[in-house]
């Protein structure tokens, strides 16, 4: 067993994304706290391009492995060419970050590999060189300490965000890059993957916005969406929604705010009942102020909120629809 | 078409949720359960691939015998049969192992697709049905929108981030995991439920799998389960609904400037 940290850089359409340096960053803290050192991996078919880009960080070499096999990613040939890497060096831990790409592959490598994934991390507890990770359990109700109890190598992903790219260290003189062929062959990859696209043009904009009023289950019933619709406009704001309100059609899709709908930051965001769950809070957690009414304290939209109500919407929005009334006639 | 969907029991959503005493999980006596959101959708998915073109739905579920509720409205909503994972060497049960256990039981099943959901909302690994695909050497795809039967295979749309898709076409057998919002689920009948009495349930222990405990050691394990240190920053506004819009409408006002 080597004391090496394979960190798994994300490609999508030939460019190097976030996600890839946060995985980097979470790479190179657990490297020097246990004394490891880090390679970069990224694959693809002809992306010799990206190693040079990732060459910049710090690490002890960028390993490009590559089959025509691989030019777009599909779960069978990104499982089965890092299995074949990792089998041969055997590094102590394999990092990714846990983006949708990694939810769709990474539990394959394990299972085939025949070792631990602890998927969703935000961080970790150095226990005398022993890792204990952190990761959210019931929805950010919880937060519950895992370690691994196999044998090394263990696979772990962390949350966006977690790490930050900007903590990534920059190497001194760029780090060597060595390519290797995958064992892909094409008739081993059973999926073909389609072209990435979006729906049609979204009809409304709320990156633009500068009060948004979301509202999420804690609203109860559609007809209820037009108490917070009247807060939007006092406000003169726009109407967003957690995902479980746009599907169940109670809003359009287009007012989803969130890690699969739209990201916002604007300058007031009033959260009615919404829990705030990471994928919500990924899309909104950049507003400048952040008003949350929950019921529940323990309510994770809590730990993104400026100013916080616990109580029931139902008691709170209409005097505030009031006041601000006032205020503004005033 | 023979449809497998794996359906998981957790608390209920509005439970009040307590820790037990060692802080390694949480306190799952008095609290109610209820069946996983997105494998209800799996369970509709199924249910209307099996109405547009023939074939079964078989429900599987592992747990103990709490599960049986969750099983009892799959078929009441239509499935036609189930199987019910059940040991007490299969309480606590990490991913790899829920998957091994249901891997097995569904070797001999051979269905033509395997619907799971894409998380669980307790553990929330996300991982049960990829490792299932991998054990069963299935192709699969993950947070589907959308699927489509041609022939012998199958087009998804498979959901990525930031509001894009993506089509993918799967020969069959195969394996998808669905997102939450794919369809609209139904409701039980009462006729349903009626006609859920006479259906088959399937009990399946350890043993009756040819399995041994060792084979279910799992790969990782929760050490602590804890509430997570609040951000100091929130400011917090008590008082009558009258007094708490007063003073937001202050702060909105005077130091967040929107009015
Ligand atoms: C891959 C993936 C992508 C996802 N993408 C998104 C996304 O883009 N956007 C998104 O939002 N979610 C997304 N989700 C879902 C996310 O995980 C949560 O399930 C969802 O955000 C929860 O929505 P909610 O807060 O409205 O509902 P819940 O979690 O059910 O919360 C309802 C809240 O309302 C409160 N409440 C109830 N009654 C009242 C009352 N009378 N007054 C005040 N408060 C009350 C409750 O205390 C609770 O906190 C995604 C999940 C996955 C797995
Ligand atoms: N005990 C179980 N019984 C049946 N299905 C399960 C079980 N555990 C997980 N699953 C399935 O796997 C999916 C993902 O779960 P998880 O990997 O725990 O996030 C769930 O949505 C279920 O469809």
């Amino acid at each position: 067993m080597s004391n090496e940290i394979l960190v798994f850089a994300e490609q999508q359409s030939r460019k190097i994304t976030r996600p890839a340096w946060e995985a980097v960053a979470a790479g190179q803290k657990i490297a020097a706290d246990t004394g490891g050192s880090v390679t970069l991996i990224v694959l693809g078919a002809a992306v010799s391009v990206l190693a040079s880009e990732l060459a910049a960080g710090e690490s002890s070499g960028v390993l490009v492995v590559e089959a025509p096999a691989l030019a777009e990613y599909t779960p069978d040939g990104y499982a089965r060419a890092l299995a074949g890497v990792i089998r041969s060096r055997q590094p102590r831990y394999v990092v990714f970050s846990h983006t949708y790409q990694v939810r769709d592959f990474a539990p394959k490598l394990a299972a085939a590999l025949g070792v631990g994934f602890i998927s969703d991390c935000l961080g970790y507890h150095n226990e005398s060189g022993r890792l204990i990770f952190v990761r959210q359990v019931f929805q950010g109700k919880f937060n519950a300490d895992v370690e691994f109890t196999g044998e090394a190598p263990y696979l772990v992903s962390f949350q966006a965000g977690s790490f930050r790219e900007d903590s990534v260290r920059r190497g001194a003189a760029a780090a060597s890059v060595s390519t290797v062929a995958a064992e892909v062959a094409p008739d081993q990859v059973r999926s073909k993957p389609g072209e990435r696209f979006r729906e049609a043009k979204q009809a409304v904009d709320l990156t633009q916005a500068e009060v948004i009023v979301a509202v999420g289950r804690g609203i109860k019933a559609p007809e209820n969406i037009d108490l917070a619709r009247k807060l939007a406009d006092a406000l003169g704001g726009e109407l967003g929604a957690s995902r479980p309100i746009c599907d169940g059609g109670w809003l359009p899709m287009d007012r989803q705010i969130g890690s699969s709908g739209q990201t916002v930051a604007p300058k007031l965001y009033v959260a009615l009942g919404i829990s705030g769950a990471i994928q919500h809070q990924v899309g909104m957690k950049g507003s400048r102020n952040v008003l949350a009414i929950n019921k529940d304290r323990e309510a994770p939209i809590f730990e993104v909120a400026t100013y916080g109500v616990v109580g029931d919407l139902f008691e709170i929005v209409p005097p505030l629809i009031e006041e601000i009334r006032k205020s503004k006639a005033g | 078409m023979k449809i497998v969907v794996c359906l998981k029991q957790v608390p209920a959503r509005d439970s009040l949720l307590r820790l037990n005493p060692a802080g390694t999980w949480i306190q799952e006596t008095d609290i109610s359960f209820e069946v996983n959101e997105p494998d209800i959708y799996a369970l509709e998915e199924a249910l209307r691939l099996k109405e547009s073109q023939g074939g079964e739905v078989v429900v599987c579920s592992l747990g103990p015998a709490r599960a049986q509720q969750a099983i009892k409205e799959a078929l009441a909503k239509g499935a036609d049969r189930a199987l019910h994972l059940d040991d007490p060497a299969f309480a606590g049960l990490d991913s790899f192992g829920v998957a091994r256990v249901m891997a097995r039981a569904l070797e001999t099943e051979k269905p033509d697709l395997i619907v799971t959901g894409l998380q669980s909302d307790d553990f929330g690994a996300a991982q049960t049905g990829v490792i299932l695909a991998e054990l069963l050497d299935l192709p699969h795809s993950t947070i589907i929108m959308a699927i489509e039967v041609q022939g012998g295979a199958i087009k998804v749309k498979r959901e990525l981030e930031a509001g894009f898709f993506q089509f993918i076409e799967l020969p069959l057998p195969a394996l998808l995991t669905i997102q939450s919002g794919i369809n609209k689920p139904r409701y039980a009948t009462l006729k349903g439920i009626m006609a859920a009495k006479n259906k088959p349930l399937k009990k399946l222990s350890l043993a009756d799998l040819g399995l041994l405990a060792g084979d279910l050691a799992p790969k990782q394990r929760i050490t602590r389960v804890y509430v997570p240190e609040k951000r100091a920053n929130t400011e917090f506004f008590e008082g009558s609904g009258k007094d708490i819009a007063a003073k937001l409408v202050d702060k909105l006002k005077n130091e967040a400037r929107i009015l």
